[in-house]
């Protein structure tokens, strides 16, 4: 097939970064014109679609399902906040997001080891339980990981650089919240364009090898349990960035904040935006960041109670999960591409009938 | 012909999965108290006809008469009440039920219990007479069917099969990895059965040679269509067709 | 010593209601190769359903009747409704469903049932046992759990292993083909194994709730728990699921009470990581790799 845009360049690689330099300008652009409440949700938009995209890697690539990516969220986030505990913690953020990246990595590992010698749900299995055990060390380790209250998390002075690049570029002061947007935006743009190339390398292809067909995948000398892990790993280390992103932008690491609703409503993001497709993850996730707001208001105006509306969000993404397995497997953004190229055909078909027509 | 309808009567008869045609206007008829063999070579369609005659696979056209009953588009799960049983393809013992309960299962599909506790009545005396036909399955009735040999499952199978007293049997490549012995062993014991009960058999085999020796009749398929329908002996003494299709 | 007694005797009360749940799993999964990550909010909306019609006056007992019928039918429907068309589909997205079931029940009981902690009678006394001049950590409802799940499990066992039923059931589950070609209606068999399953994670689910809190969220520690004791016994083993049941329904009861209550579902993960790591057969299998 012919490059959709002849103008971008062929390799995938530079494409990557072309596309990801042009959307970090817009998302520059959109976040001086938003209001503070925005920033903060676009903020929230960023690191859910930053665990999204990993998990997206790993169910649509490598076909498996993790329900823990909450709970590696929550590692992140800790890591992060231990790192930051007060204004003169001299650990720069790119350290705090890596350190936060490779604890949930290594994590990662250890469950992902274990199930990946057997496939079908003992993944899915092992990340519940992930994610029923994560929050309880918090409250058993009080004295270190502060218990319910959780730890907060003091974001270091943006440095002057940053905030000149930024009034050079937009003319306006940059404020806290739009800083930690950007920083989102930031780790999302790096997180996405490593995963988009990691997905079509040899390592990807192997993944996708392992989803389709174990048996001939074994027969073309890949290690199963190796490619299984390895994309749980990559699919925890984003997560554990995620988390940090999370930390940083609500400035307190709590288990409150990662509950098994929080993994469940990530694979919500990444089922309705077609598995396997980052765009579709990013797309999952600006709804899971803007569908509440909406839904809770509805459910207000419609007699219910505050709490009652609240669980209306959930009830659409837990009633889209049936809805796309039983009726688009291909999820959201696939359908509309299936629809489109759909459509193309028809449309094709229907030109060549007229031509012979006449 | 007699007046009596065929056991079985197949009238074009097509199947397929997909965008391929396994099967293509197939016609024949397998006579009562005879034993017809279908044979040809892997992917002539046997197992496709043996599939779309129980009810396991959906026929795209054509008509299936047993006992001059119109069974077509029949499921499955109710020809075993209408006295057809189909011995599928690489011993169908379920593995992980002992022999007995192999054995009961295959009575209640006619819907008339078996009682574990053979506390008597008709469906004991259907066990105590498969046990007496197959010796080497009492010895082993309490034993998981997964830890039986090759031979002793094709055994097993044959004689669920019979639990359910059919009329006709369905029988798909009863020899395949079997040694020769045990094979002529099997063949030797549908023909007593034939003989004995009036049981219709219709046989699918690759294993021309050995089919054909038991067979009163056969069939010769070669992609999906009949080439050759006559008796066994003729079919086995024309050159010209066992080299083109059976390959002996 | 007292501690000591004290601790196993809780543990062997959560056991069988782990073994309850594990059961219900396995059963699924046998018949279905779905791991069912909804029975547990399929538990907690049959044990309202219970709590609904004791709190409208009737009997524990008429509670407990309500909880297991609609369990039964909860069962059968979402079976009926939305597990048979993904069969035969890939295996994640059975997961994958049984999740957005999970999310449904779950956000549909809290609009329902409020989305608070209720307390749910118990049929006896929950206060220890007094055995000579101590009171041990075993109550009468307690007692009375133990009891039910052993009846429960007593009769599948007779149901499986002495009825046609039961043989039709196992065939269905074992070996979909040969088993409607021995007249075995197999869909009707896979809906009465998804209503039976349902039946007894709702018998758990109402035990757990005896005499303690119920909330939206009261049995997604237990689907773990039950997880855990099923790959315990191997997945695909009621009798090693029972087994499993109790042996972490003790080992988790000896870290709450020497460690730390918080620390359990932690502690489920490591053995559970650890079985996966030693033994991924489960603890009685004979062979060191399983092909699912």
């Amino acid at each position: 097939m012919r490059a959709p845009t002849p103008a971008l360049p062929d390799a995938p690689l530079a494409r990557h970064l072309l596309l990801a330099a042009v959307g970090l300008v817009a998302v520059v652009l959109v976040l001086q014109g938003v209001s503070e409440f925005r920033r903060f949700q676009l903020a929230e938009m960023a690191y859910l679609g930053i665990a999204a995209g990993g998990l997206t890697v790993l169910t649509g690539l490598n076909g498996q399902v993790s329900l823990g990516h909450g709970a590696l969220m929550a590692i992140g986030a800790y890591t992060a906040a231990l790192l930051l505990p007060d204004r003169d913690a001299s650990v720069p953020l790119p350290l705090v997001l890596l350190a936060a990246t490779v604890v949930a990595l290594a994590v990662g590992a250890v469950v992902g080891v274990a199930a990946a010698r057997l496939h079908g749900p003992y993944l899915a299995g092992a990340t519940l339980a992930l994610a029923v055990a994560v929050p309880g060390i918090a409250l058993y380790f009080k004295d270190t990981l502060g218990g319910e209250q959780g730890l907060p998390v003091v974001l270091p002075e943006p440095p002057a650089w940053a905030l000149d690049t930024a009034y050079f570029l937009t003319g306006q002061e940059l404020t806290t919240s739009g800083y930690v947007a950007l920083i989102g935006w930031l780790v999302l743009t790096v997180t996405y364009v490593l995963l988009a190339n990691l997905s079509r390398s040899r390592v990807g292809r192997r993944w996708r090898a392992v989803r389709d067909d174990e048996v001939a995948a074994q027969l073309a000398g890949i290690d199963l349990g190796r490619a299984r892990v390895s994309a749980f790993v990559v699919s925890a280390a984003a997560a554990g960035a995620a988390g940090a992103v999370l930390a940083l932008s609500v400035r307190l690491a709590a288990p409150s904040s990662f509950t098994l609703t929080l993994s469940l409503t990530l694979l919500a993001a990444v089922v309705l935006g077609g598995l396997g497709s980052l765009t579709g993850a990013l797309l999952g996730a600006a709804l899971l960041t803007f569908l509440p707001q909406v839904a809770t208001g509805l459910g207000t105006d419609a007699g219910l109670s505050d709490i009652q509306a609240a669980e209306l969000a959930p009830l659409v993404y837990g009633l889209v999960m049936v809805a796309v397995v039983l009726l688009a497997p291909a999820g959201l953004a696939g359908s509309l591409r299936l629809l489109a190229v759909r459509r193309r055909t028809r449309g094709a078909l229907s030109t060549t009938s007229k031509g012979t027509a006449r | 012909m007699s007046a009596a309808p065929a056991a079985l009567a197949v009238r074009g008869l097509s199947a397929g999965y997909g965008p391929v045609t396994a099967l293509h206007e197939v016609t024949f008829s397998a006579g009562r108290g005879r034993i017809t063999a279908v044979l040809g070579a892997n992917g002539a369609g046997k197992t496709t006809l043996l599939r779309t005659l129980s009810g396991l696979h959906r026929a795209r056209a054509g008509s299936v008469e047993l006992h001059g009953r119109a069974v077509t588009g029949v499921p499955a799960e109710q020809m075993a009440g209408l006295g057809m049983a189909h011995v599928p393809e690489g011993r169908g013992v379920i593995t992980e039920l002992s022999v007995e309960e192999n054995l009961r299962l295959g009575a209640l599909g006619r819907g008339r219990g078996v009682r574990a506790d053979k506390a008597g009545g008709r469906g004991a005396n259907d066990l105590d007479r498969a046990y007496a036909l197959f010796p080497v399955l009492a010895d082993r009735r309490r034993a998981a069917a997964g830890t039986l040999s090759g031979g002793e499952r094709q055994m097993l199978v044959l004689a669920r099969a019979l639990m359910a007293r059919p009329q006709l049997l369905l029988l798909d490549e009863p020899s395949l990895g079997l040694a020769p012995r045990i094979v002529a062993q099997i063949f030797a014991l549908v023909r007593d059965l034939v003989r004995e009960e009036g049981l219709s058999v219709l046989l699918v085999e690759q294993n021309a040679r050995s089919a054909l020796s038991v067979a009163d009749r056969g069939v010769v398929l070669d992609l999906g269509r009949v080439v050759a329908d006559e008796d066994a002996d003729v079919l086995a003494r024309d050159d010209q067709l066992r080299h083109a299709y059976l390959g002996f | 010593m007292q501690q000591l007694l004290n601790t196993s005797l809780v543990g062997l009360t959560l056991g069988f209601v782990y073994a309850a749940f594990a059961l219900a799993l396995v059963l699924v999964w046998r018949s279905t190769r779905v791991v069912n990550f909804a029975q547990a909010p399929m538990a907690m909306v049959t044990t309202f359903v219970a709590l609904v019609v004791i709190e409208g006056g009737a009997s524990w007992w008429l509670g407990l009747a309500a909880a297991l019928a609609s369990g039964l039918v909860l069962g059968a429907v979402l079976e009926r409704a939305v597990v048979r068309p993904v069969q035969g589909g890939s295996q994640i997205n059975a997961v994958i469903l049984t999740l957005g079931l999970f999310i449904v029940l779950h956000a549909l009981a809290a609009v329902v049932f409020g989305n608070r902690y209720r307390s749910f009678p118990a049929p006896f006394g929950i206060r220890g046992l007094e055995v000579g001049d101590r009171t041990v950590a075993l109550t009468p409802t307690g007692v009375f759990t133990i009891v039910a799940v052993l009846v429960v499990m007593a009769l599948l066992v007779a149901l499986f292993r002495f009825t046609d039923l039961g043989l039709r059931m196992r065939a269905a589950a074992f070996n979909r083909e040969v088993a409607r070609l021995l007249g075995v209606r197999v869909g009707r068999m896979l809906t009465l194994g998804w209503a039976l399953a349902s039946l007894v994670g709702s018998l758990a689910g109402v035990l757990i709730a005896s005499g303690s809190l119920v909330h939206p969220g009261f049995m997604d520690s237990v689907v773990v728990f039950g997880f855990v004791a099923a790959v315990l016994g191997g997945l695909d083993s009621p009798v090693g699921s029972v087994v499993g049941g109790l042996v972490l329904g003790l080992s988790l009861s000896f870290v709450s009470g020497y460690v730390g209550s918080q620390l359990v579902p932690l502690a489920a993960l490591l053995i559970l990581v650890l079985v996966l790591l030693v033994r991924p057969g489960g603890l009685f299998s004979t062979t060191t790799a399983r092909q699912v």
